[in-house]
């Protein structure tokens, strides 16, 4: 019972505290909101790169074409058209190499039925009633896919020394400049967030111990009495908590708010991008942010009032 | 029987034994020049009615605030319901100053509560019940003849009216000591008189009383233990003793 008093007094004063210091308040709010939106906007934005770059490596992988009988444009040298034994041995020899996560076999029949259905889409049995051969006869292949993306060149250019190797075929540039981008935004948003971290640890700071100077009178009076410390000292701290999570709290209806609008405007803007991007959605995105966020808001709130508590309340 | 009731036994013990405030060799020396105190001795049993005068600069506000351990000796020992000072911890003073009520020539109270507030204050500090605090603050109040004042904003009360609702809230958690450091200093001498008289009811009911006054009129004619100081040494400590300001 004492307990929950005590509780309730704590959190009234720093109700109270948040209040009588409007305007300081109001301004450690926003920095902290403004801190939090930034780190917020940073992460929506990696997070949906990272999950671009995921879901493009996933499906990063490269072709590799063999020299055959059936390729009529090309004329081969002695021993450049593989036999059937070797092309077996090969792929053991490519899932030997520590690159490469896995490899299939594509006979020329797939690779015919897929190129069809990529082309013409659902009519393609209407259309390949003109080709009785295969036209890709004697293409076969293999789609190799690798650890990661970037050792992607270093495969191919394994792939490239057999002479019995027609091309390979790979894409690399998404999945690149998604990455480097990746890094660039990282880099700079933590320098950023950082700085703005300081300033609301300052604010937040000086917020609380103007409030402290305002109650000097009534904290000397509480001390003669024989208020505990905690008693002191546990409304400012829940005033920096307060203030942190109210920040926390603005800043994430922010980026609610703004997250579907620039998505559906991105998405509208740039139909293209679309569709093989495929973007996180709100809840997605705040499942982690959320929590982090508040926490974050607490966090600095409370070690903002921490410090001012130790500084100018010498209980 | 816990650790915690034996050492409030063994401090019962002390009190009942030396006094409740005994200071024993006691200099307090600020950052520079003389000391404030200068191997002061004073033993003070409970239920005593004590004055302390002086010139000014002669070191009694310089007590009182070792006797609340606001400041800490430079050497000697002071013990306080027979807690030693040197060797409370932190932690364990609000529990000591409970015990001991304080009031100030300036009052202290909070300008912009009433008075029932501001004698709730001291109850809600310490974590009474409500229901407590709405009996104790009443009663408290009536006995220093405030009764019809307790929604009166404390700045728009006569300095006599102030310093008894400083009082109503230095006594209302009913502690064993009450220090008061000029009381009077800021009131006239019928309001002077007034406040004397209420000390000297809470004494009789068995509050040890320690006043520090410049009153010498008042201090003459109570017929109390006077401790005289000069520059902080204790010139004499009299029984029934005077004001004498040849010290
Ligand atoms: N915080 C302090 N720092 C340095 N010196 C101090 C401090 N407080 C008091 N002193 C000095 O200690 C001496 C005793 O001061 P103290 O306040 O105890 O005197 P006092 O007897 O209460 O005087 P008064 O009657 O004027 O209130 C004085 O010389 C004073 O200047
Ligand atoms: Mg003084």
């Amino acid at each position: 019972m004492k307990k929950i008093k005590l509780f309730l007094h704590v959190i009234g004063q720093g109700f109270a505290n948040v209040f009588r210091n409007k305007w300081y308040s109001l301004a450690s709010v926003a920095t902290i909101s403004l801190c939090l939106f930034v780190f917020g906007a940073c992460y929506a934005i990696v997070a949906n790169v990272q999950n671009m770059v995921m879901t493009a490596e996933e499906g990063v992988s490269l072709t590799v074409f063999f020299h055959s009988e059936g390729d009529m444009c090309e004329t081969h040298e002695e021993g450049q058209v593989p036999d059937e034994q070797w092309v077996v041995e090969f792929q053991k020899e490519i899932n030997a190499r520590p690159e490469v996560l896995s490899s299939d076999f594509i006979s020329d029949d797939q690779a015919w039925e897929e190129f069809g259905k990529n082309y013409f889409g659902d009519d393609f049995e209407d259309y390949a009633v003109a080709f009785p051969e295969n036209p890709l006869e004697g293409d076969n292949s293999y789609e190799i896919f690798v650890k990661e993306v970037e050792l992607q060149t270093q495969v191919v250019e394994w792939l490239n020394t057999h002479k019995e190797v027609r091309k390979v075929n790979y894409s690399e540039v998404t999945v690149d400049t998604l990455s480097g981008f990746n890094k660039l935004l990282v880099g700079g948003s933590v320098a950023f967030i950082l700085i703005l971290f300081a300033v609301s640890l300052f604010l937040i700071g000086n917020t609380v111990a103007t409030g402290i100077s305002m109650r000097s009178e009534e904290i000397n009076i509480m001390k003669y009495i024989g208020a505990t410390d905690f008693y002191v000292r546990s409304p400012f701290l829940m005033e920096g908590v307060l203030i942190g999570l109210v920040g926390a709290g603005l800043s994430m209806g922010l980026i609610y708010g703004l997250y579907g609008f620039v998505l559906s405007y991105v998405v509208e803007r740039f139909e293209i991008l679309s569709n093989f991007l495929n973007f996180l959605t709100v809840n997605e995105v705040f499942k982690v942010l959320l929590p982090g966020s508040l926490i974050m808001g607490m966090g600095i709130g409370f070690i903002g009032s921490f410090i001012a508590t130790r500084k100018h309340l010498r209980v | 029987m816990t650790k915690k009731e034996q050492m409030s036994l063994e401090r019962e013990a002390f009190v009942n034994e030396n006094g409740i405030i005994v200071l024993d060799n006691v200099s307090k020396v600020y950052s520079a020049g003389a000391p404030a105190l200068n191997e002061v001795s004073i033993t003070i049993g409970r239920g005593e009615f004590v004055f302390i005068v002086g010139d000014s600069g002669s070191g009694k506000s310089t007590l009182i605030k070792l006797l609340l351990r606001e400041l800490k000796a430079s050497s000697g020992s002071v013990t306080v319901l027979g807690y030693d000072m040197g060797k409370l911890t932190h932690r364990n003073v609000p529990k000591f100053r409970r015990r001991i009520g304080v009031v100030f020539q300036d009052f202290r109270l909070l300008s912009d509560r009433d008075v029932y507030a501001n004698v709730a204050f001291a109850q809600r500090v310490i974590g009474v019940p409500e229901e407590e605090i709405k009996v104790n603050v009443p009663a408290i109040l009536k006995t220093m003849g405030l009764a019809g004042k307790y929604k009166a904003k404390t700045n728009q009360l006569s300095g006599g009216e102030q310093q008894r609702v400083a009082l109503a809230r230095a006594l209302v958690n009913r502690p064993e000591i009450l220090l008061a450091d000029e009381p009077t200093g800021n009131l006239d001498p019928r309001n002077s008189w007034e406040i004397m008289a209420l000390l000297e009811e809470i004494n009789q009911q068995g509050t040890t009383v320690v006043v520090v006054t410049h009153n010498k009129e008042i201090v003459n004619s109570m017929c109390k233990r006077v401790i005289t100081m000069n520059r902080g040494v204790v010139v004499s400590d009299e029984e029934g003793g005077f004001y004498n300001e040849e010290n």
